[in-house]
């Protein structure tokens, strides 16, 4: 314990501090690509959403002073953006997974485009909540630093699991997801509820690129996202379509990440690049273990043609 | 909305059309202006190591009978052999500066080869004699200088005794830069260590402040980095309350409270003396290497968390590098595996070659180089 | 008749509309003339000689990567792992061209190819397996295993298989340049540009002459037919992500081979993500592959002169990509749908 420091119980501490930390962009992406996929449609573009939503949010911030505006216009730019994938994918013949990558890379492209005069000025950050006050180590008060937006997310998950298992407008959104041919016999409007969940699945992304530019890492450039959305999109399909499941991926995700520095902050510094595919590893790993031939199909929305 | 690439653009026309009227006109100095190519490998405005360059082109772009080109984020492929080519054959571009270090070897040499009478100097590249073309060269500065003055200031400054450096990749310039660092804190306070994290890229900004994170949880009090852009490391320790030392660029706005110096490019120095040996159609140098003395690097105004004492011993330091008087790397020296790395009563000046191909972190470094 | 009047009306349609609104961000946001900068992208792209040079070679990477998404995709399967693929190939074709550098060129060269291939190949069959065997979704997996190729890659090459006096840009050693694929006779373009063509010629003809290739499209149509006509669906898969994953291989040799001459962090600049755009614009087609390949080839050649002559961010042409990305997808809406074309058009 000299000079402040924990030692090897760092790690374990700075890999809870990391997942709370790096996880919540991953967790709202994933709830929000989890609504969309649960109506039976998937929006790989989610990547560009998050990009476009943290520009945005931190141009808002940075014009009226207001970083929780910024959220709200990230969400809106969200919302737009997923429904206009929805709005793409209704058209015949229009494959869904290309369009998501089509508008990934312009949603992409514009976040780059408009913000370039973003880059330099420094917008107001989202504040914490310091769920750390009983502690007197001054590692535990900086590990539960928590955001409001972490927070949200959250309940959000739990939110969405209720309301899809347990609503009127849950059931239509599986239904529409399901089947088409039973959702349209029972005079569900297929085209807008997915149009619907896919918007909604759009602003949650949004909110997770505020995360991103308004508290963590805290600032617009270029290399804020680098694949983060594509990999939270990648972790509905991992947690097999439950919301809850999503947010306990994204938890995981997030401490696997943190790892590498922590080992390296304790002087483990060996193989650090190996240590850095440690989420990858991990989430393949799980994977193959927890997948199998017969059980690939449980949890999968039965419309969702990307994974048949 | 605020329009900066209008402004930018308005103004480059306006440039480029004086310089036309020039021409029609039939004055005395009706020359064609020198077209000068600068290359970036990432975005101009990064707060880092980009914008450190173009800050320069921008002081270049002033001068009269100068018309600079620009490209940003340019990959380290055969795109930078195209992007030359293109400012050569569409632009009609005499001297390129390809600015990131991984430009130099195949892709500048080979676009040398095809171009003799045009110039290129790169940044960062080990021009040598008789190995590389005639029209080529490179020049970098000593910027482990600025470090060692950073780490006394750090060093000084620290309560907990232990300083923190986030790096890209453990490649020399990276090293020296780590060195340097930890030396000049050791000179102050030989028990004091240096936490390095490598982040395994150069621009990973959510890797970037978990490293920083890292680091203050392990009880790290002032931090340091090399990474294409500062900016996040900066923010996140100025958040945490703690201590920065900045690269590349001046961050002092970024940290208002937490900022002690930094170790900064001064670009304009050496962009200048080519572009005026050119236009006196003298020689351009090809091997160009310098440090403080020269003014190629310079450091960050102290910050106001900088002690009298501290900027004492700062002062102190730099003015003994300045005359010479002060070598960083001297005997006996080990690295933090235990070996000996520079032995006793040898010391290294700046430019010792050596020092070019560092492959060990000095001992009081926490860290490794694979 | 109408048929080929539509593929080509509609593809113009999508191209007319994404210019006007790309042209619109440029003069209302950017303050900049559209006209003015599309004779600069023209000029960039197919101008002159040069451009046209520049064009190939950018087009080179992304026909072979495109191949990797494009068979499986014959299949149903979505692969995007395009980029590890790539990347593994460059490091196994610079350690096998290291292995054997004072052979003769041409067996250097081969066995270059052959090493990038398998290990390519491996790679992304080893997520067509987990699909058939585990059940794991393949398009997660391989982008994992992207993931994971970009960590190994960095891991060789600054560590087992460093070259020690690369110094500030850890590299393999080198292949030496008598190993070095040359440029096609006469021009700047390396033969890359050659054997992508000739992949998807091949890939072409056995897609639709060989019983081989027929299967995969019953597989890809109906996989439980497949499995009733007693197809071994399993076979097929690592065929097709094989063959997929061999290509890609291919393109981290050639990038090693043509270019960069040893293997270093230059390998991941994102060749494999565009081959997925290039495959999917091109409708797993291998034919369309090349077309396709050229067109983005053409928006990345004259990126360069929009900055440095309207001083637009490098963005502007990711932008232009998407715009027309999303409008060709959207547009295959209208096959079918568009009245006759006047004869004239």
């Amino acid at each position: 314990m000299e000079n402040g420091g924990l030692g090897l119980w760092g790690v374990p501490l700075a890999m809870l501090a990391g997942a709370i930390r790096v996880s919540t962009p991953f967790i709202f992406v994933s709830v929000g690509e989890c609504l969309t996929e649960r109506s039976g449609r998937i929006n790989l573009g989610l990547e560009g959403t998050l990009v476009m939503g943290a520009m945005s949010a931190y141009a808002i911030a940075l014009t009226t002073g207001s970083p929780w505006l910024g959220v709200l216009v990230a969400a809106c730019v969200g919302l737009l953006l997923g429904a206009l994938h929805a709005g793409i994918c209704q058209l015949p013949r229009v494959n869904d997974i290309a369009t998501g990558i089509g508008l990934m890379l312009l949603a992409t492209g514009l976040a780059f485009f408009l913000g370039k005069p973003y880059i330099q000025p420094k917008a107001p950050n989202l504040g914490a909540i310091e769920l750390g006050w009983w502690s007197g180590i001054p590692q535990v008060r900086q590990a539960l630093q928590v955001n409001y937006l972490f927070v949200v997310g959250i309940v959000s998950a739990f939110a969405l699991a209720w309301a899809l298992k347990n609503t009127r407008w849950g059931l239509i959104v599986r239904l529409a997801g399901e089947s088409v041919d039973a959702a349209l016999a029972m005079g569900v409007p297929v085209g807008r509820v997915r149009l619907i969940a896919t918007a909604i699945g759009g602003a949650f992304a949004g909110v997770g690129g505020a995360f991103l530019s308004l508290y963590y890492p805290g600032s617009w450039n270029e290399g804020l996202s680098s694949g983060q959305g594509l990999m939270a999109v990648a972790l509905v399909i991992f947690a097999r379509w439950d919301p809850i499941r999503c947010l306990w991926a994204s938890l995981l995700f997030g401490a696997a990440g943190a790892i590498s520095p922590a080992l390296q902050s304790v002087g483990i510094t060996e193989g650090y690049y190996l240590f850095s595919a440690a989420p990858y590893v991990l989430t393949l790993g799980l994977m193959i273990a927890t997948c199998s031939p017969e059980r690939a199909l449980r949890g999968a929305p039965g419309e969702l043609g990307a994974v048949r | 909305m605020i329009d900066r690439f209008t402004i930018g653009r308005r103004a480059l026309l306006g440039g480029a059309a004086g310089a036309a009227a020039l021409g029609l006109t039939g004055g005395a100095d009706a020359q064609k202006p020198l077209v000068i190519g600068f290359i970036y490998v990432g975005p101009r405005d990064d707060y880092g190591y980009n914008q450190a360059h173009a800050e320069a082109a921008a002081i270049l772009k002033k001068m009269p009978g100068l018309k600079v080109q620009e490209e940003e984020k340019v990959p380290e492929t055969v795109a930078v052999e195209k992007t030359m080519e293109s400012m050569i054959n569409l632009d009609g571009a005499t001297l390129v500066f390809p600015t990131s270090f991984g430009y130099f070897d195949p892709y500048m040499l080979k676009v040398a080869g095809k171009y003799p009478k045009i110039q290129f100097r790169h940044c960062g590249g080990l021009w040598t004699e008789g190995k590389h073309p005639m029209n080529t060269g490179s020049y970098f500065g000593y910027i482990d200088e600025a470090q060692y003055i950073s780490g006394i200031v750090a060093g000084m400054t620290t309560k907990s005794g232990k300083l923190g450096f986030v790096a890209a990749k453990p490649i020399p310039q990276v090293l020296r830069n780590i060195n340097a660092f930890t030396l000049g804190a050791q000179s102050v306070n030989p028990k004091i260590t240096t936490q390095v994290i490598f982040t395994g890229d150069w621009a990973l900004p959510v890797k970037e402040a978990e490293a920083t994170n890292s680091m203050i949880a392990q009880g790290v009090d002032a931090v340091a980095c090399h990474v294409d852009s500062p900016k996040v490391v900066i923010e996140t320790a100025e958040r945490a309350g703690i201590f920065t030392c900045g690269y590349h660029c001046n961050q002092a706005k970024l940290a208002p409270k937490g900022y002690l110096t930094g170790a900064e490019w001064n670009w304009e120095r050496v962009y200048v003396g080519f572009v005026e040996s050119l236009k006196a159609n003298k020689p351009l140098e090809n091997f160009v290497r310098g440090g403080l003395k020269e003014g190629y690097v310079r450091t960050s105004a102290y910050g106001p968390a900088v002690s009298a004492a501290a900027k004492e011993k700062a002062d102190a330091a730099k003015t003994a590098i300045l005359n010479g008087s002060l070598a960083i790397y001297k005997g006996a020296l080990k690295d933090n595996k235990g070996n000996t790395v520079i032995p006793a009563g040898t010391s290294y000046v700046i430019t010792e070659p050596k020092l070019e191909s560092m492959n060990y972190l000095v001992e009081g470094v926490v860290g490794s180089t694979s | 008749m109408t048929a080929v009047v539509e593929r080509i009306a509609v593809p113009t349609l999508a191209l007319l509309a994404s210019a006007v609104l790309f042209g619109l961000l440029l003069a209302i946001y950017a303050r900049v003339d559209p006209l003015e900068a599309f004779a600069l992208m023209y000029q960039g792209a197919f101008g002159t000689w040069f451009s046209w040079q520049n064009t190939l070679t950018r087009a080179a990477p992304l026909i072979l990567t495109a191949l990797c998404t494009a068979l499986p995709a014959r299949m149903g399967l979505i692969i995007i792992g395009n980029e590890g693929a790539l990347v593994m190939g460059g490091v196994a074709a610079a350690a096998a061209g290291v292995a054997v550098i004072d052979a003769p060129a041409p067996v250097v060269q081969l066995a270059m190819a052959v090493a990038a291939m398998i290990v390519g190949g491996l790679w992304i069959a080893l997520a067509g397996a987990l699909r058939q065997w585990r059940g794991v979704n393949e398009t997660i997996s391989s982008l994992l295993l992207t993931y994971i190729a970009i960590a190994l890659m960095n891991h060789f090459v600054e560590g087992p298989l460093r070259d020690p006096s690369s110094l500030n840009k850890p590299s393999t050693w080198p292949i030496g340049d008598q190993n070095m694929i040359g440029t096609i006779t006469g021009t700047d373009v390396h033969w890359g540009l050659v054997l992508g063509i000739v992949a998807c010629l091949i890939v072409y003809v056995w897609m639709r002459f060989t019983t081989w290739g027929f299967a995969l499209q019953v597989i890809g149509g109906n996989p439980k037919t497949a499995r009733m006509m007693g197809l071994d669906v399993g076979r097929y898969v690592l065929l097709a992500c094989g063959a997929g994953g061999a290509m890609a291989g291919l393109a981290g040799m050639v990038e090693v081979a043509a270019i960069h001459g040893r293997a270093n962090a230059s390998l991941a600049v994102g060749y494999g993500y565009s081959g997925i755009l290039v495959s999917f614009l091109a409708r797993h087609h291998p034919l369309a592959i090349v077309p396709v390949s050229i067109l983005l080839g053409g928006i990345g050649a004259s990126g360069g002169l929009l900055q440095r002559r309207l001083d637009l961010p490098d963005a502007a042409v990711v932008v232009l990509q998407g715009i027309l990305f999303v409008a060709i997808l959207a547009s295959e809406t209208l096959y079918g749908r568009l009245w006759k074309p006047k004869e004239a058009a």
